[in-house]
Parts: structure tokens; C-alpha cells; sequence
């Protein structure tokens, strides 16, 4: 049975951009050490065989012919924004 | 100790749809920021992406000029990440299954062929432009959202900045030639991150990698790679390691600077795409996809050595670029000298589109008016240097350069008295040179040439006029 960290728990909740507190993750992890451990009885079946699902439907090739609209008015795009400059959406810099 | 390069490229090429990769909304760039957008781009709730059927088909496309096996069973996966340049906080992409897979591409430096493997080729939807005001925040313009991309991956096959280079212009040539994209790398239409590790030579194993980004022309990429290889060498030499991390090259310094430590594509948490059912490829499909791939550069170039006998470089030249090429092509229909077409193309043509930086659609400049003008020179109506001051009116004004000739009275004085009578006239005005031509100053001639292409208004037959002045010399 897989175990669960606090650290792993930490980092998963920063790629989810969640702020949690070192007692959240103590309390999560060991919550989550329990799911996975559910999940791990899975692996008891022979799946050898067995088509990966993704999908539910059996439906393939769903398209559309390339064809455009115009778009959106920018008064709309930008009636939910924050604060926009020169019809541009902005946001604090956050350097990569 | 001695090391040796590993780079492998990752090109990420915008598909030149009229509509976007999963919305609607119009695909085209240089609009007014955020106008082309939708709420499936801007990642409303309860939204469902639609795909577009046309960037299939052009994926396919590219992926079959690059020589890619197609992936029968295709799908679209989900790439997690969070940035303002992506409202929906993950970009639709392929992980495990992309459209192609197993392409090659061949290059050649310095006269060397060398083939370049190409991992895999996969579609995905390209973010929106973030432009950084430098005062604390960034301004984002959502029309590029979800415009369709190819990105294409190159096996570690390549071992030099140049290589990388001719990698780069056979991509650009090829997918150019397949009419997908523009692949204007000044527009973001063509972009490309290198990947480059050292290892000793003789080692198999590849040393640690790092990824460099904003390589925003050729030369760049060149430039960074010479100097991220120049710093790794440094770091181990000096007994460091080299972290996996992201480098961004500074334009300004010709330096590359940490950008992040990497993150592994595990930190993305794919998963398959829930809104988007699984593409399949039958046989019809695929044929008919294959059939509309057009004439491709290496095809061009070995015909241009075949059939029209131009060196190997010259062909090479002439169809990096389809536009040039086709215009090539149009020249040599109209009836001009392919040899002399090709030069003139590579010579006069392109220092005018470099010099003025424009395109050859641009210009006013028609293969039918090129190739009136290579006639006039083939059959000696006009002398090489008269056919420049043709071929400025050809390509600054356009027209027919048997017009612009006669307008202009360029035609080449070939008639033998006309010529003898300009030849004796100078001979009289310069005993001096005469003189100086019998005393074994070869010079002497240069300068009666010039001063009777200068009478003439440089339109004496240049060898006829030769001729005609050494016979006359020899008379005094």
C-alpha cells in the first residue's frame, strides 16, 4: 500500500494553485493515502485485454467544416474583467 | 576533454484556418486585440470545444510531407497548467497519441547530407500574447487563443548551430510548400525552442539538458545554441552540473538567462480530453490527405539539376522559398534562359528585396517581364550592365521590358561602322593612351572602353566594341 506525504500533498495543492496549511495537508494526506489505496485494488484485474475508456459513447470523428463567426464584441470580452487597458485584458506579471 | 552537442528542436508552426482549432471564431492574425475571441477561446462555463476538421486535414498534411507515419487512432489529451496567457488554465493538446510519429527530414551542411529523425508531430491550441509593460503588470490579448498549431518534434539528431539552422529552413520550406502555414517566424507563425545537452565524446548516454526559449529569428537560434554550448562546456569543465531548467535568450546581450527550474510533464497531469470523442483515420481519408501534397523542395531542387541543369546549390537556393521558386518556375515557362533566370533571382532580385525589405509579391516585378528582359539579353538587344537600368523600371514599375527598351533608346549599338566611328573618335581625342596601350599598359584599353560606353551611354556591345578597338589600335 502506497503512502502518503504531507510534502506530496503540499506540492499536488500548488500545482492546483490551492493554499493549504501544513496541518491541511497532514489531514489530506492522510485522506488521500486512503483513496489511492482504493483505487489501487483496481490493479487486481487482468486488464490485459481490455480497450482503455475514455469515453463512454463509441461516437469517433466529431468535427465541424472550418468556417469562422465573428468574434465576441469586445465590450462583452471585457465586461467581467477586473481592470483592462487598451482593450487588453491586465494582470499582474507573473514571470515564468 | 572534448564534448559533443545534442540538440534536439521543438517548432510549434500556427495552421492558417480561417476559424480556430475548437471555436468559431476567426483565425487570422493582426486584428484589434481581443475582437476574434469566443467563449469557448475565453474558457466559459459549460462551453464544448468543436474540432475544426480543416486543421485535421493540415495536420495530417504536414505530418505526411515530413515523412510521418499517421497515426490511425488519434486523440486530444489535457495539459494542466495556470497562466494568464490561458483563461481556460489548460490548453487542449496530444500526449501519447499524436497525429504522426517516426518523420525524417533531410539536411545538408558544408555538402554533407545528414538525416534528422522527427519524434512526433501532434496538434494542440496555441495560448493568447502576453505583452510585459515592465511596471508590474502584463496586458493580454486573447485572439491567438486556440489558433490551430502543429508542433513538431525532432529526434536529439542534430549536432551543430548550423545543423539546427538547415533544420529549420528545410522545416520552414517544407510546410511552406504544403500551404498550411505562412511560417512567418516575424508573425509567430513559426516558433522554436532548442533543447541541447553536452556529453564527452565517445559517452552514449546524453548529459542533462536544458531548453532555450525566445528564439525569435534563425540567426537567433544559432546564436543561442553557440552559447549555451559555450557555458555548458564552462560549467562542467569547472566540475558543476547542469541543471534541467529553462533558459531564455537575451537578445541584447547574445546571453541565455535562467528562466525556471523544469517542471516534468508529469506536474501537467494529462489526462484524455473529456469534451473531445477519439479521431479515426480510414484509408480514404488519409489518400485523399496525401493526394493534395503538392511538388515538395527536394523534389523541385533535383528536377531544377535534372532537367535544367543548375548546380546543386543554386536548385537548393531557389526552392527554400516556394514564392521564389514558383516565380522561378514562371520565368523559365515564359521562355527565358533557366540558368540566367536563376541568377538573376538570386542576384539582382533578391539584394532588391533584401535592400527595400520586401517580398517578391511586393514588387512590380512579373516572371513575364523577367523573362522578356532575359530574352533581350540572350539574343544581344541589350548588354548585362543596360539590362540593370531595364530590370530597376521591371521591378520598381513593372511593364514590358521590350517597351521600357525602346522608350528609353537602350537598344545595344551592334552595327559595326556606328561602333567604328565612336572607337575612331576616341582614338583621335587620346594619342596619349594609344601610346601608353603600345608600351604594354593593358590599361589603356579599360580606359578608351570607358570613355566610349560613356559617348555611348553604355550602349555599345561590350565585345563587338573590344574587337573593333584592337583592330583599330593595330592600324596606328
Amino acid at each position: 500500500m502506497a503512502k502518503m506525504t504531507k510534502e506530496e500533498v503540499i506540492e499536488v495543492a500548488h500545482l492546483a494553485r490551492l493554499a493549504i496549511t501544513d496541518e491541511e495537508a497532514v489531514h489530506f494526506a492522510d485522506q488521500l493515502e486512503a483513496i489511492t489505496n482504493a483505487m489501487e485494488l483496481l490493479n487486481e484485474l487482468d486488464t490485459e485485454n481490455v480497450e482503455p475508456t475514455t469515453h463512454v459513447l463509441q461516437m469517433v470523428n466529431v468535427l465541424r467544416e472550418d468556417k469562422s463567426v465573428p468574434g465576441l464584441d469586445r465590450e462583452l470580452v471585457l465586461k467581467n474583467v477586473k481592470e483592462h487597458e487598451a482593450g487588453q485584458v491586465k494582470v499582474p506579471t507573473i514571470l515564468e | 576533454m572534448n564534448f559533443e552537442t545534442i540538440i534536439g528542436l521543438e517548432v510549434h508552426v500556427e495552421l492558417k484556418t480561417e476559424s480556430k482549432m475548437f471555436s468559431p471564431a476567426p483565425a487570422h492574425f493582426g486584428a484589434e486585440p481581443n475582437t476574434n475571441t469566443n467563449v469557448i477561446d475565453l474558457g466559459y462555463p459549460g462551453v464544448l470545444p468543436v474540432v475544426n476538421k480543416t486543421a485535421v486535414d493540415w495536420a495530417m498534411k504536414a505530418a505526411l510531407a515530413l515523412n510521418c507515419e499517421i497515426t490511425r487512432h488519434t486523440k486530444f489529451d489535457r495539459k494542466n497548467y495556470f497562466y494568464p496567457d490561458n483563461p481556460k488554465a489548460y490548453q487542449i493538446s496530444q500526449f501519447d497519441q499524436p497525429i504522426g510519429e517516426h518523420g525524417w527530414v533531410e539536411i545538408e551542411v558544408n555538402g554533407e547530407k545528414k538525416r534528422i529523425g522527427i519524434t512526433r508531430l501532434h496538434m494542440e491550441e496555441d495560448a493568447g500574447k502576453l505583452t510585459h509593460t515592465g511596471n508590474g503588470h502584463s496586458l493580454v490579448d486573447f485572439n491567438r487563443q486556440g489558433t490551430p498549431l502543429i508542433e513538431i518534434v525532432s529526434e536529439p539528431d542534430i549536432r551543430t548551430a548550423d545543423e539546427a539552422y538547415a533544420y529549420l529552413e528545410k522545416i520552414k520550406a517544407i510546410i511552406q510548400y504544403t500551404g498550411v502555414s505562412d511560417v512567418r517566424m516575424e508573425e509567430g507563425s513559426l516558433r522554436c525552442d532548442a533543447n541541447i545537452s553536452l556529453r564527452p565524446y565517445g559517452q552514449e548516454q546524453f548529459g542533462t539538458k536544458t531548453e532555450l526559449k525566445n528564439l525569435n529569428s534563425f540567426n537567433y537560434v544559432r546564436k543561442g545554441i553557440e552559447h549555451e554550448q559555450v557555458r555548458q562546456e564552462q560549467v562542467l569543465l569547472s566540475g558543476g552540473i547542469i541543471e534541467q531548467e529553462t533558459r531564455r535568450y537575451d537578445e541584447t546581450t547574445g546571453k541565455t538567462l535562467l528562466m525556471r527550474v523544469k517542471e516534468g510533464s508529469d506536474d501537467y497531469r494529462y489526462f484524455p480530453e473529456p469534451d473531445l470523442v477519439d479521431i479515426v483515420i480510414d484509408d480514404a481519408w488519409l489518400e485523399r490527405v496525401r493526394a493534395e501534397i503538392p511538388e515538395l523542395p527536394d523534389a523541385r531542387k533535383a528536377r531544377y539539376v535534372a532537367e535544367l541543369g543548375l548546380s546543386s546549390y543554386d536548385a537548393m537556393v531557389l526552392t527554400l522559398a516556394k514564392p521564389i521558386s514558383d516565380f522561378f518556375e514562371a520565368t523559365v515557362e515564359a521562355g527565358a534562359d533557366a540558368k540566367l533566370a536563376s541568377n538573376w533571382l538570386m542576384g539582382e532580385v533578391s539584394a532588391y528585396m533584401n535592400a527595400e525589405q520586401k517580398e517578391l509579391s511586393e514588387t512590380a516585378l512579373t516572371p513575364e517581364g523577367l523573362a522578356g528582359m532575359i530574352k533581350l539579353i540572350s539574343d544581344g538587344t541589350i548588354s548585362s550592365k543596360i539590362a540593370k537600368k531595364v530590370f530597376k523600371e521591371l521591378i520598381e514599375k513593372g511593364g514590358d521590358a521590350n517597351d521600357i527598351v525602346k522608350a528609353k533608346g537602350l537598344v545595344q549599338i551592334s552595327d559595326e561602322n556606328t561602333l567604328r566611328e565612336f572607337v575612331t573618335a576616341a582614338l583621335d581625342n587620346n594619342p596619349q593612351s594609344i601610346e601608353d596601350f603600345k608600351n604594354g599598359k593593358d590599361r589603356a584599353i579599360g580606359f578608351l572602353v570607358g570613355q566610349i560606353m560613356k559617348q555611348t551611354k553604355g550602349q555599345a556591345n561590350p565585345p563587338l566594341l573590344n574587337k573593333i578597338l584592337l583592330e583599330e589600335i593595330a592600324k596606328r
